[in-house]
């Protein structure tokens, strides 16, 4: 377990440092830097003085390692559209995204995992497929269409919800149904296809031939290895859903990372870009790991090696 | 009691004779199958439509759909009750008087375009990545694991963003992009696919023969992982679809004044209470199409798993 | 408390398959009696343990049984609904499988999945679980059983696996064991001391056992009654002396030349083989269900069903259109060829 522990950690790190080079180098996308923070009616002169003020002068792996270990201390830089740290605005920010992934989540489980097991239990009947039917519907919806019906309606025409910011735990109904349910056909999906294949395993037959009751047989002994690769998934999901609260935030506009980076990306403002871009990905990363952990605990096979 | 009965042999050789003659051939068992799955012919007949209307857009559309006419502006759509609605625009006009329908008609190539383009670039890398980690395992394996890895760690649509912002936005860069962000899956597919047939004896038997590398991957695996690369295939072109929709209804994917549906979506947004239709008719004709994409790719691994052959 | 601890009358299972109904078992009745061993014999598909699942009431979903009488212990079990069912299972009747490997489930300890057995059936403590799986697992001969209590089942082999399935059904101290094949999966090293500790163990507990195989050697050790299968049906029954001594059933001559005897089968002899294949159970069936294969067969064993009948002794009996003399005389014939 603790080689393997440590594996996995060493891949975290590699996979962590790529994505900083790869975050780094978006400022080269557009061509000269320097030239792009100038703006328009700079000299030449002035193009030449941010140059050496920035350091794009210098070449690009000194460069490189110059801003990795300033973001290593938490120094992201300064973002020229707010005027202020980046650093100081994302951990204003992230909270507010997390709350609303974690929401979103929890939904997402909550719906997913009862129907997935349902509709494994009695296949190919009414639940199956609804269950389907709702997993094939779901995914076909674009969230960002999604969200606005639901301002439509529950918004607007019957005003039960909030539909904008962050006042009260109402105003995150909305958006985190919209960014939740199209992560669940996957989960149900998934949860379903284990089920399936776990209750008609071998160690299900024993489990019954013991006289076990259903529920004993159906949450202890299948739902416990059924449920191994959802963690998995639930985690990548949560990882994809805190890249997607950048449509469900502008929408909504709850002002977490996602709706900063809308902003900043429509004004040009790199620091901020690759600050948030690194954050998400590093949190996807940590996330994958932990998972990966939970996993390790939960199958025996993998913890007791 | 060794020697076999001659008569048995008979009746036993007899059977399968006029057990051929009565079975139906694999492909009319695929056919019937093929047509019994309701969520196929759907999906495809569906499919085909909307490919229809994106190319013979020019001869269905009524109207130029960029032609700007102020004076008829937010005309709503002829099922609606107001003396507005007229047949001249059956779907109605948005806040530039631009008709509806042909925009609508018109955004299929947009959506369909962007969706087979961006899935092919995609498929081509991912696919080669996955066969490639597939077949040789190993080191190669351990590479394009951690190449996996670090793209999935990206957010989509924040670097889709980040990227078409920083190098402009026109059409093919939004291919571009989507292509070489969304081909994860096809590699993931394609791995584990591979790997499957490579332990499998006919590939070894293959080896064996002393056939190149090449021609095993191209004659000995490939047909037999095309279909899951078939489903695949379906997936990303319906999530290039849904990308290029977020991302114009965010501003930053097909700009104004194309008619794609997200960014008709993203016009609407501001008139959506008291003119719903303009939300409403794009976002309906983007589910339309995602469902029978995924309808479409669902139909083929039912109808090609083997563990339905029989 | 009933002599015959299970008792099984014209038990019947079908299973619907998209070509037809499959006929998996027809009509088959066997007792058991307290302490002893009967052994299910026949190829594979033949039934078996359709058969087995059928008296736990485990069979599919989708398949079908009925049965004129189904008792376990004197009790009907036939029709006492589920919940009453799993009073039963693990309880007084207990199961073995062939898959040892995968009939532990991978995410509990051993301890863990002993003793839900008999905590799930006996007012007892934890402590008292504990020391049962102990005292069994020593009994089923595995050493150091307490450090094995804490094992996951992905860390013991196939043959303690199997060891442990037997403990777990022993632990709530059963009248009946069946056992599927029990040794099919293992080593065939391991698969003559999982038996024999199974005979043993039926001795010590005075059990029943039903005992699955296909494996005739393992039968001639430690079967008191075996019953021969085919295609479904019970073709023949006996003690262990009468089947083997006096194969009456043309299939059960076939399958008994089929394997050296010591001491009978002269060295270098020919073994024999049963020519052609076991007929599909698919739809109605009609006559001897081996006449395809069967060497002595006449147009009238095809016209209709075969009653089961009596041979020359007391509970021997088989199903055959001929007389027990031509088939004693045919077995006869055989044995000079």
């Amino acid at each position: 377990m603790f080689i393997y522990a440590c594996k996995r950690f060493g891949v975290a790190v590699l996979v962590a440092i790529t994505v900083s080079l790869l975050s780094f180098s978006l400022i080269y996308l557009s061509g000269d830097p320097a030239m792009a923070l100038a703006g328009e009616s700079a000299t030449s002169e002035d193009i030449e003085n941010i140059r050496r003020v920035y350091g794009y002068d210098q070449p690009i792996m000194v460069q490189y390692v110059d801003w990795l270990s300033r973001v290593v201390q938490g120094d992201f830089g300064r973002s020229h559209y707010l005027k202020r740290e980046v650093a100081e605005v994302i951990f204003e920010r992230l909270p507010t995204t997390m709350l609303l992934g974690a929401c979103a989540l929890g939904f997402a489980i909550l719906l997913s995992i009862p129907l997935g097991v349902l509709a494994a239990i009695r296949p190919n009947t009414i639940i199956d497929r609804l269950a389907l039917t709702l997993a094939v519907v779901g995914q076909a919806l674009p969230s960002f269409w999604f969200a606005l019906i639901l301002i439509f309606w529950l918004g607007i025409t019957w005003r039960l919800l909030p539909i904008t910011g962050t006042a009260s735990w109402q105003n995150f109904i909305m958006p985190a149904v919209a960014l939740g349910y199209y992560v669940t056909p996957a989960i149900m999906r998934l949860t379903r296809a284990g089920m399936l294949e776990v209750l008609s395993s071998d160690y299900i037959r024993t489990a019954r031939a013991k006289g076990l009751k259903p529920a004993t047989v159906l949450f202890k002994h299948a739902l416990r290895n059924a449920i191994i690769p959802v963690v998995s998934l639930a985690a990548v999901q949560f990882g994809f859903m805190l890249g997607g609260s950048i449509v469900i935030e502008t929408i909504f506009a709850i002002n977490g990372l996602g709706f900063l980076a809308w902003e900043t990306i429509q004004r040009g403002d790199l620091p901020t870009m690759q600050a948030i871009v690194l954050v998400l990905a590093c949190f996807y990363i940590v996330l994958t790991f932990l998972a990966d952990m939970l996993n390790a605990f939960l199958d025996p096979r993998i913890r007791v090696a | 009691m060794s020697a076999p009965n001659p008569t048995i042999n008979g009746t036993l050789a007899g059977a399968p004779v006029v057990a051929q003659i009565l079975e139906p051939s694999p492909g009319a068992i695929l056919r019937r199958r093929i047509f019994g799955h309701v969520g196929l012919v759907l999906g495809g007949a569906f499919l085909v439509l909307i490919i229809a209307m994106a190319l013979l857009a020019p001869f269905l559309a009524p109207h130029d759909p960029l032609d700007q006419e102020l004076s008829r502006k937010l005309i709503p759509p002829i099922w609606h009750d107001s003396p507005k609605a007229t047949w001249e625009h059956p779907l109605g006009t948005d806040l530039f008087g631009r008709d509806y329908f042909s925009r609508l008609i018109y955004g299929s190539q947009i959506s369909l375009l962007i969706g087979f383009a961006a899935m092919l670039i995609s498929g081509v890398i991912g696919t080669t990545l996955g066969v490639l980690a597939g077949y040789f395992g190993g080191r190669v394996d351990m590479v394009v694991n951690f190449i996996i890895t670090t793209r999935l760690s990206m957010p989509v649509v924040l670097v889709a963003l980040a990227v078409v912002s920083l190098i402009g936005n026109s059409l093919w860069i939004v291919i571009w992009v989507l292509g070489l962000l969304i081909w994860d899956r096809f590699a993931v597919v394609m791995r584990s696919s591979t790997q499957q047939m490579r332990n499998l004896d006919y590939v070894a038997a293959a080896q064996a023969l002393g056939c190149s590398t090449f021609r095993i991957i191209v004659t000995e695996i490939m047909p037999n992982i095309l279909n899951n690369l078939i489903v695949v295939a379906t997936v990303e072109m319906a999530h290039a679809i849904l990308l290029e929709a977020a991302l114009s209804f965010l501003g930053l994917g097909v700009q104004p004044p194309a008619p794609s549906w997200g960014l008709m979506i993203a016009e609407g947004k501001g008139f959506m209470f008291f003119q719903p239709w303009l939300i409403g008719i794009p976002g309906a004709a983007l589910f339309i199409l995602i469902l029978s994409i995924n309808l479409l790719g669902d139909g083929v691994r039912d109808v090609t798993a083997p563990e339905n052959q029989n | 408390m009933a002599d015959r601890i299970l008792e099984v009358n014209n038990l019947t299972v079908d299973i619907p398959v998209p070509s037809g109904m499959l006929h998996a078992v027809q009509g088959v009745s066997f007792s058991v009696g307290r302490g002893e061993t009967l052994c299910i014999v026949g190829e594979s598909g033949c039934g078996k343990s359709l058969t087995s699942l059928a008296i736990m009431d485990l069979l599919p979903a989708n398949a079908s049984r009925t049965a004129d009488k189904l008792e376990h212990d004197g009790v009907d079990i036939l029709n006492i609904g589920e919940n009453r069912m799993a009073n039963i299972r693990g309880n007084t009747m207990g199961m073995i499988f062939q898959e040892p490997m995968t009939s532990l489930n991978p995410a509990y300890t051993i301890s863990n999945q002993l003793e839900e057995a008999l905590l799930r059936h006996k007012k007892v403590g934890r402590g008292e679980a504990r020391e049962r799986a102990v005292f069994l697992l020593e009994k089923v001969g595995i050493t150091a059983a307490s450090n094995r209590l804490r094992q996951y089942p992905h860390q013991l082999s196939g043959g303690l696996r199997q060891r442990v399935m037997i403990a777990m059904t022993l632990m709530c101290g059963p009248d009946l064991i069946i056992a599927d094949e029990p040794t099919t999966a293992l080593d065939v090293t391991i698969q003559a001391q999982i038996l024999l500790l199974l005979a043993e163990l039926q001795k010590e507990f005075h059990m029943g056992l039903i005992l699955i195989t296909h494996d005739l050697g393992v039968v001639a050790r430690v079967a008191d009654r075996v019953a021969v299968m085919y295609a479904g049906q019970l073709v023949e029954q006996g003690t262990a002396t009468q089947v083997f001594e006096n194969p009456t059933n043309p299939y059960t001559q076939g399958l008994l030349d089929c394997i050296p005897i010591p001491g009978k089968t002269a060295r270098g002899a020919h073994l024999g083989s049963i020519p052609g294949i076991v007929p599909s159970l698919i739809g109605d069936l009609n006559g001897c269900r081996f006449a395809d294969r069967c060497p002595y067969a006449k147009d009238e064993c095809v016209a209709k069903d075969i009653e089961f009948r009596a041979a020359f002794e007391a509970g021997h009996s088989y199903r055959c259109v001929l007389s027990p003399e031509v088939c004693a005389k045919n077995a006869q014939r055989k044995l000079i060829a």
